[in-house]
């Protein structure tokens, strides 16, 4: 039933092949990502594939300029710093995050999420935060608090920025989570009926209401950003808010639907540089 | 409000450029809190003055119409490298903040 | 802001206050001139604000550029910068003519600060952006449309 909706929704999309992965036998995430490219580059030529980074703000020099502006010197650098004092204060044991993690948590962010082969799931970077948090005898953080897993994101990515998004998708489980994530991807939902696809793969460049819409490729390297220059929001917010606003229930936070959706979104923005903790209206 | 404020003072040409950005609430005393349903009295500078060596340069009046966590870009003819700045700040409520930095 | 200032416009009361404490002797030409009382900041509208600031009938000026967007992507925190060709500005008044008060904030500049200023406004709805700047005794204005929309995706 599923498979008959992906293909409903994508013969407005003719050609592209990445929606019908699952049947095309040599799609892989590479060629999805190259398809992708490929769609939205043949559409607007003019926009250089670098700044998708700058999602919706690459479509609208008015919009980009107040994101320089804000950008040059960030109202929010106080909350970062927020941040950075839970990032450096050591646990009750006396550890500290960087001892938990991979270089100290310097240039990891882009290697998540991962697929862990041992615990048969993709883990994101804040399960490795938590993972780190119950190793040394402190509670794990709920991914929806600003406050504690928010301002702490906010800094601990910022160790990260520059490094160029690079998830790994191999093996057979591996793939299954990726294509699960594609599937939640492309399938229509809530009562608007849209996926994700339908906004910001149709119609990416275009506006809805007084919004430009986004590509996905470029979406997952500029997390978590400051709405307003104030209230930090991360990715999976943004999915929950994405779900609400086709009038969907949205999947928790953590949940195999969420970390599969963006293990596959992630997977579309390899090689291209992570900048942490910027300006979005 | 003291949490400090960030100065950032370089020489442009013959033009020192100084950008500040000041940590404040900035409340216009026009918002309703959405849990009590009062309005949140006004809390927001009301005086910026910055000085070069010892000499105003800039004095500001400022409302709650300014953003939260003011910042505030100016330029001066006439300072060099070395040459150290002090803002200063107060607020309605009295509250105070100063900070300086010396133009690179 | 000078004491003696602040003292007698604290005691005065009402729209000509700065004519009322110069004609008292209690304030020299120069600081009148200078810059905006309180009063300009409570004032409701910009005919108000401009009169507290002595500014009523500033003349239209090309030499006064403000940098705005035309759609502001978060009405809390626009970037306006300001900057005034004009010879001897002293200073720099910014409104959003359609906020609660219009009068935003005012810079005097002295002892070589240049006519430039940059910072980030709210604004309540689409209206116009006002600079005011006073420069040998007189008073300029210019002015650029923001437009602020409410809702959306913001993706």
């Amino acid at each position: 039933m599923k498979q008959q909706l992906i293909m409903k929704l994508l013969t407005g999309m003719a050609g592209l092949s990445i929606g019908l992965g699952a049947a095309t036998a040599f799609a892989t995430p590479e060629s999805d990502r190259q398809e992708l490219i490929k769609y939205y580059t043949q559409k607007y030529p003019n926009v250089k594939v670098d700044d998708y980074v700058y999602g919706a703000l690459a479509f609208d020099a008015d919009s980009k300029a107040q994101y320089d502006a804000i950008m040059e010197f960030p109202p929010f650098d106080s909350e970062i710093d927020k941040g950075r004092k839970m990032w450096e204060t050591p646990f009750k044991n006396g550890k500290t995050y960087a001892d938990c993690m991979p270089n100290g948590g310097k240039q990891i962010a882009g290697n998540y999420p991962m697929f862990d082969e041992a615990k048969g799931k993709v883990v994101v970077l804040k399960n490795v935060i938590n993972d780190c948090r119950t190793a040394n005898g402190e509670a794990p953080f709920s991914f929806d608090d600003a406050k504690t897993m928010g301002l702490l994101t906010s800094y601990m990515r910022t160790l990260s920025d520059g490094m160029l998004m690079n998830i790994k998708v191999e093996g057979p489980k591996a793939t299954a989570a990726y294509e699960d994530g594609k599937k939640t991807f492309y399938s229509r939902r809530g009562q608007l009926n849209f996926a994700c696809a339908s906004c910001h793969v149709q119609n990416a460049g275009n506006r809805l209401r007084s919004e430009m819409i986004s590509p996905a490729i470029g979406h997952t390297v500029h997390w978590p950003v400051f709405r307003g220059g104030d209230r930090v929001t991360t990715l999976q917010d943004r999915y929950k808010g994405c779900f609400k606003q086709v009038r969907a229930v949205p999947p928790a936070t953590n949940s195999p639907t969420m970390n599969n959706l963006e293990y596959f979104h992630s997977a579309l923005s390899n090689g291209l540089p992570m900048k942490a903790s910027v300006f979005r209206k | 409000m003291a949490e400090p404020m960030r100065i950032r003072a370089t020489m442009a040409g013959d033009v020192a450029d100084v950008k500040v950005l000041m940590n404040h609430i900035m409340e216009t005393g026009l918002r309703k809190d959405a849990k009590t349903g009062q309005m949140v009295p006004a809390h927001y500078i009301t005086e910026v003055t910055a000085s070069v060596n010892g000499t105003k340069v800039l004095d500001a009046g400022m409302s709650g119409g300014i953003s939260k966590n003011p910042y505030l870009g100016f330029k001066v003819k006439g300072p060099k490298a070395g040459d150290k700045v002090v803002i200063n700040w107060v607020d309605n409520k009295g509250d105070k903040n100063t900070a300086e930095a010396t133009i690179g | 802001m000078n004491a003696l200032r602040r003292n007698v416009l604290k005691s005065a009361a009402g729209a000509g206050t700065v004519a009322v404490a110069v004609a008292a002797g209690l304030l020299t030409p120069t600081f009148a001139l200078a810059g905006a009382p309180r009063s300009a900041f409570q004032a409701k509208n910009l005919g108000d604000a401009l009169k507290e600031m002595g500014a009523t009938g500033a003349a239209d000026s090309k030499d006064i550029t403000i940098k705005a967007p035309d759609i502001a992507e978060n009405g809390a925190v626009v970037p306006v910068e300001v900057t005034s060709g004009i010879a001897g500005t002293t200073s720099i008044a910014i409104f959003a003519e359609k906020n609660a008060s219009p009068l935003i904030a005012d810079f005097d500049l002295m002892n070589g600060a240049q006519g430039f200023v940059s910072t980030r406004i709210k604004m309540g709805q689409t209206s116009l952006v006002r600079a005011v700047v006073k420069a040998g005794g007189k008073s300029y204005t210019a002015s650029k449309e923001v437009k602020v929309t409410i809702g959306g995706c913001g993706g």
